[in-house]
């Protein structure tokens, strides 16, 4: 039976996942829930849940996202390092990895060894990324499940100019009120935030393109991202928790 | 009444001055030594940042009293100061007052102050800053004297000429443009020409306003004077060329004040000079601007003045130092070409080739030279929203630095004035991302 090690905390803006890996890195047990607003009292219980689960008992921390200090007695590194040494865990080798969370955009080069080669962020707005997806599929009441059959079935994408979530919200309402139709407005949002991601990604996208963070659980902005970069786009297994793997593994 | 205007200029600035300066100081010292804290990631604090106190509060206490009593300018960073210095011009900065105002994090109040005038959020921050102090009269120096000449030079931006001709319509004083054609590679003759020409109406104009006259020597001495300053300032520099470096580029931020704004006076060099011997002694003692240098760095662009101590706090933490700035490197370039031999057709030369009015080859060049030259493992290009010029082409200069020299290199996203435009937290994460890459 594999023995516990290590946990790793990723409280982002949206939600807080949590990971208990092996010593070989696979994870043992895994949680997901909306972050709270008092993170300490929310890692510490979300710990000892996982450790409970396990059977295992005071194991080192590693954490990371933007509650990353909050989380009692961990080693605290930044979601940069922590997404990538993740991702080079779940693949193996280097390539362009993009994490969309709920208030970044992240695009990532790993080098060989899995070292970060470079790095972009979206600016300091929400705009690309899932919180942006959020408030206006809400807006538009489009539920999750049925956002990718959508996209797919839209017969032309109308452009939404905005990416800032503020603006793009009042320019989907008039485009609503215009007449457009509902499958295209989505599939046009969808485009213009994955042409905003390979803005970011620049000019050399080399190697193979990785995806992380909870929008890649959206396979219609997996589809978009991989036609603006013009490449296949491959979506980690478990996205959400990637972060919190390489805070495990960091932890260590 | 000039008389009395007089007599107050200089009691402020021989007495008055030196006389708080003294009283500080003896109320420091009755107080004792305060003892470094311990665990403080930054070296001994440098013995000439008291001297720089001192001078830069009798510069600006004699500017409360300059107006009436000897001609005044105000003028742009990059502008030819020494054709003003032998006139008797008392020179104000309006950068350096909103870098100032910037630090004491003055700059929401004032910029709000003519955004209700229609001055739009996204012009530089220097030159909101600026004009929200004319127009409330609030500023942290007490007072700027009213200028009689207004001179603005386009080698550091395009923005100056509208800032300028908006101080000129306001204190309804001459204006003086000087118009430097930005460099492709190196300046044809006769873009040198047409600002000879310029530089050559100046001295009439300044001539005019002030009254004076300044003789071919009197010129050259201050021509002198403002080179050996440029020389001088650039050797304090070069110290942190050592390993570790005596001091950290944020401490440069502080320390530029002088060259920029007393150029071409005595005090100046007096005080380069004593801060290069504490430089070169702490070298040859081997003493850090931080106490573990691991990491060397190069800041390109202006500093983010309202957070300087977070940041270089941030960095000193984990071993990184920026040895070197383009910024303050570029107060000790362009100067030093300026020749008391012929101080007409050498400052053209110097102040057409300001690192702003250069093309990217030019800033990839200097990039380039200073990051071999200080020995840096990495840059940061600061992007700088109220500095378009400065911010330009940094896309390009992040991939070249890092393919030719092979170092890391992070774009960050900023402000030089304004912290509104400034995301404290999303920076932070990104420096120590980028921090942690390197381990």
């Amino acid at each position: 039976m594999s023995v516990a090690v290590a946990v790793g905390v990723d409280v982002g803006s949206t939600t807080c996942k949590a990971v208990i890996l092996d010593g070989s890195g696979a994870v043992l047990a895994s949680h997901v829930e909306p972050t709270h607003p008092r993170i300490e009292d929310q890692a510490r219980r979300v710990i000892a849940a996982l450790r409970d689960q396990v059977g295992a008992g005071e194991l080192p921390v590693g954490s990371t996202g933007y509650g990353r200090k909050r989380v009692p007695g961990a080693r605290a590194l930044t979601e940069i390092t922590c997404h990538a040494r993740g991702a080079f865990r779940l693949v193996g080798k280097g390539g362009v990895l993009v994490d969309m969370g709920g208030q970044d955009t992240k695009v990532i080069r790993l080098g060989p060894a899995g070292d970060v080669a470079d790095f972009a962020m979206n600016d300091k707005c929400a705009a690309g990324t899932g919180r942006f997806l959020e408030v206006i599929l809400g807006r538009l009441q489009v539920p999750w499940p049925e956002v990718a059959p959508l996209v797919r079935g839209a017969s032309r994408a109308v452009p939404v100019s905005s990416t800032c979530t503020v603006f793009a919200e009042s320019e989907v309402i008039s485009l609503v009120a215009q007449g457009e139709p509902l499958d295209g407005i989505v599939r046009g949002l969808h485009q213009s935030l994955a042409t905003r991601v390979a803005a970011l990604a620049g000019r050399e996208v080399d190697g193979e393109v990785f995806m992380s963070g909870g929008v890649a659980l959206n396979d219609a902005m997996v589809e978009a991202l991989a036609l603006a970069l013009g490449r296949p786009v491959r979506v980690l297994p478990t996205p959400q928790l990637v972060g919190a793997i390489g805070a495990a593994l960091s932890a260590r | 009444m000039i008389h009395r205007r007089r007599i107050e200029f200089e009691v402020a600035g021989r007495v008055v001055g030196p006389a708080l300066a003294a009283f500080e100081r003896a109320k420091k010292a009755t107080r004792g030594k305060r003892a470094p804290k311990k665990d403080s990631p930054f070296g001994p604090p440098l013995e000439a940042t008291r001297k720089l106190k001192e001078l830069m509060t009798t510069h600006y206490l004699k500017g409360r009293y300059a107006d009436g009593a000897v001609p005044v300018a105000w003028v742009t960073s990059g502008f030819p100061v020494e054709i003003l210095r032998p006139l008797g011009f008392h020179a104000v900065y309006p950068e350096n007052h909103a870098a100032l105002c910037s630090v004491q994090r003055l700059v929401p109040e004032l910029s709000d102050v003519i955004e209700k005038d229609g001055y739009a959020r996204d012009l530089c921050a220097y030159a909101r800053t600026d004009i929200g102090s004319v127009v409330s009269g609030k500023t942290p120096v007490g007072r700027l004297p009213r200028p009689d000449l207004l001179c603005c030079c386009t080698n550091i931006c395009q923005t100056v000429l509208y800032w300028y001709r908006a101080l000129a319509a306001h204190f309804q004083v001459p204006l003086f443009v000087l118009d430097t054609p930005f460099i492709y590679g190196s300046a044809p003759a006769h873009h040198q020409q047409y600002v000879r020409d310029q530089l050559e109406e100046l001295v009439t104009i300044a001539e005019k306003v002030s009254g004076a006259h300044a003789t071919p020597d009197e010129l050259a001495d201050v021509v002198r004077t403002a080179r050996e300053g440029t020389r001088l300032w650039g050797q304090c520099l070069e110290q942190s060329r050592a390993k570790p470096a005596p001091w950290t580029g944020f401490d440069g931020f502080f320390h530029i004040a002088p060259i920029v704004t007393l150029r071409g006076t005595a005090a100046c060099n007096d005080y380069y000079r004593m801060l290069r011997d504490e430089l070169a002694d702490r070298v040859a003692r081997g003493v850090g601007g931080i106490k573990d240098e691991r990491h060397r760095l190069l800041w390109d662009n202006l500093p983010i003045w309202f957070d300087v101590r977070g940041m270089s706090t941030l960095l000193a933490e984990r071993g990184f130092n920026f040895v070197c700035t383009s910024y303050t490197n570029a107060w000790a370039e362009a100067g030093s070409k300026i020749d008391p031999a012929d101080p007409i057709g050498s400052a053209v030369v110097a102040y057409t080739h300001i690192i702003l009015n250069q093309d990217l080859p030019n800033r990839l060049e200097i990039l380039s030279r200073l990051s071999r030259d200080y020995s840096v493992d990495g840059a940061v290009l600061h992007s700088d929203r109220s500095c378009k010029p400065y911010s330009i082409g940094q896309i390009d200069l992040k991939q070249r630095l890092s393919r030719d020299l092979g170092i890391r290199v992070h774009v960050l996203e900023a402000d030089h004035g304004d912290p509104r435009a400034y995301a404290a937290e999303q920076a932070e994460g990104r420096l120590t991302a980028f921090m942690e890459s390197f381990s």
